[in-house]
């Protein structure tokens, strides 16, 4: 039974919520309105909130200067490309640790997940070595790697998690039916996980998309994603707030509208299995 | 052709052995029942059967071909499980399709399959609908038809009526052996409802701890249980079980009998007893009698109504070429 909440305690709830909300989101807001600034009111003491001279030419300038689509393009080419072959790997091997585990599978899971805790700074050398010697320095192809073997331990224990709520009677019962290993994965498993491989589809593009640490150091210009189009701009030649803002909105813009978009996906991928 | 032969089929989990080495043979055209009570290993030998678990030991035979290696794939047997296992992204018409779709059979035969196992199952109206869409009682007919679809050697039965309710699988029960009938294709039954077991059966494996207790008709087993396990499980109400100075007149150590075959007399009689529950059916009247120094209240049952109460004294007979004699071992003895 639900319990009965007083008006009150929903004022105050509600107003707790919204401020939180507004803390986190007031950061992301102060970027978009600042790169509509001069830089001259960009730096202003006391800040300026709404009334300034909105103006667009950070805009252009950040286009002049640098090639917004380029870097874009990049971005998307790096984040899908790793997302998707993570998943080509990820299915099968998530597949075979849910319903076939053996005796090591837990140790496996919990091997791949200790990679993360790993700082990626411990094997930046090596690893800018091994890409200096096989050419991948400044290459999309490079990231790809990179960003998939990065990701991969997320993508494998979030279909682990989904797979475990799909009933192995039915894949039993599609082995009855002649259905071979392909068959079995491609026709019964995998549609029948689409909200789960969509809502690790959709987390890893985001992940990838906002990745920082390995675009800024394993690029130069060729392969420069967005995360990389944003550092330039925090350069020697001094700080320009109000063009740094710009690019950033630019770069942040398209993975904000596809999560705004598909932020139900989400949650509920997110979610998925917490309650049976 | 669907016969089948298990030789010295063993099945280990780690350590534990589930099924100690057992040989069993089904002929074409049979319906077989596994039945015993929960963890018996009834389930599990219809997956080795099935080819979805893999034996330990043994060899498995189908047509006559060895089967121990193949994957469940390439056996040519069709499943129904307890929980229906339809597909549920897929339709009705697709679900049934689906073997055929993995045999390789063109769109216009596969349509033509499912359309003749859904008027055979009443499924034409539902062929649009999603698994999430339909009663209980209809996905266990959408998981009969993709088995049909297919014609396979042998159908296999995991508890398919345990989710339904009492109605419904009583029809459901009629369903299944009506379709026997006309396929004359083997079949083996897993349940551990031993009315299933007799209603359906042209031979019933009593199981009891992977063991085989007995094998045969259901009539041969509820007249000539092997053990006091087969007489105490087939058979409902179960039989009377009586030790002690009763079954010393009968130079044995246990005997027993059927509640029909305890007869109410007037006076007199073997045992004499006071009703503690009485069941009126209509058809039969079932009484719980309290039999001064035995420890469990004895079933007799009646012809139609019998005009006794709770609490009333009631004298019985058991009709004496009907008592059955076990050994200290529990075993039948002639």
């Amino acid at each position: 039974m639900a319990r009965a909440v007083p008006n009150s305690r929903k004022a105050i709830n509600t107003a707790v919520a919204w401020t939180i909300a507004i803390l986190i989101f007031f950061p992301i807001l102060w970027t978009v309105l600042t790169s509509f600034k001069t830089e001259a009111t960009a730096i202003a003491d006391p800040p300026v909130f709404l009334a300034f001279d909105w103006t667009l030419e950070n805009y252009t300038a950040v286009q002049e200067r640098s090639d917004y689509f380029r870097h874009f393009w990049n971005s998307v080419v790096i984040s899908l490309g790793s997302t998707i072959i993570g998943l080509i790997i990820a299915i099968p091997a998530a597949w075979a640790m849910a319903f076939v585990p053996g005796r090591q599978t837990k140790n496996v899971l919990m091997w791949m997940l200790s990679t993360k805790m790993l700082p990626p700074v411990g094997v930046l050398v090596p690893l800018y070595l091994i890409f200096r010697d096989w050419g991948l320095l400044d290459t999309r192809l490079g990231l790809v790697i990179v960003l998939t073997l990065i990701n991969l331990p997320i993508i494998v224990w979030m279909l682990y998690t989904y797979f475990r709520e799909i009933p192995v009677d039915i894949l039993e019962a599609a082995r009855m039916d002649g259905a071979g290993l392909a068959s079995e994965v491609i026709y019964v498993l995998t549609p029948m996980a689409v909200p789960g491989i969509a809502s690790t589809l959709l987390l890893n593009i985001i992940l990838a998309w906002n990745e920082a640490f390995w675009t800024l150091n394993l690029t130069a210009a060729n392969a420069a994603p967005l995360t990389a189009f944003i550092a330039s701009y925090s350069s020697p030649e001094g700080l320009f707030y109000a063009k740094l803002s710009a690019a950033s909105t630019m770069a942040i813009a398209p993975i904000l509208i596809m999560g705004w978009f598909s932020q139900k996906q989400l949650v509920r991928g997110l979610t998925f299995g917490a309650v049976k | 052709m669907g016969n089948i032969t298990l030789e010295k089929v063993q099945k280990k989990f780690g350590e534990t052995e589930v099924i100690p080495p057992l040989d069993l043979a089904i002929e074409d055209g049979e319906f077989v029942v596994f039945v015993g009570p929960s963890g018996c290993g009834k389930s599990t030998l219809l997956r080795l059967i099935a080819g979805l678990e893999d034996v330990s030991s043994g060899e498995i035979r189908i047509d006559g071909k060895p089967a121990t290696d193949l994957p469940p794939a390439k056996r040519g047997l069709a499943m129904v499980f307890q929980s229906y296992a339809l597909y549920p992204h897929m339709s009705v018409r697709k679900n049934i399709a689906f073997p055929l779709k993995m045999a390789g059979l063109n769109a216009e035969e596969q349509n033509k399959r499912v359309e003749r196992a859904a008027a055979v199952l009443n499924l034409t109206d539902y062929l649009d609908r999603r698994p999430g869409q339909l009663s209980g009682g209809q996905r266990q007919r959408v998981a009969i038809g993709r088995s049909i679809v297919r014609e396979p050697a042998a159908f296999l039965f995991d508890e398919p009526l345990s989710n339904l309710d009492a109605a419904l699988r009583v029809g459901m029960r009629l369903e299944i052996t009506e379709l026997h009938e006309r396929l004359k294709t083997t079949m083996i039954y897993v349940t551990h409802d031993q009315v299933e077991a007799m209603t359906m059966a042209d031979k019933i494996v009593v199981l009891r701890a992977g063991h085989v207790e007995q094998v045969g008709s259901p009539l041969e087993l509820y007249r000539n249980p092997r053990n006091l396990f087969v007489a105490g499980f087939i058979g409902s109400p179960k039989m009377n079980l009586m030790t002690g100075e009763h079954a010393a007149r009968h130079d044995c150590t246990t005997i027993g009998v059927r509640p029909e075959h305890m007869r109410i007399v007037e006076e007199g009689g073997t045992f004499t007893g006071r009703i503690i529950v009485s069941e009126h059916l209509g058809s039969d009247t079932f009484f719980h009698v309290e039999i001064p120094g035995m420890d469990e209240p004895m079933t007799v049952r009646a012809d139609g109504e019998i005009g006794l109460r709770h609490g009333d004294t009631i004298h019985l007979e058991p009709e004496a070429r009907q008592i059955h004699r076990f050994d200290e071992k529990g075993l039948r003895l002639a």
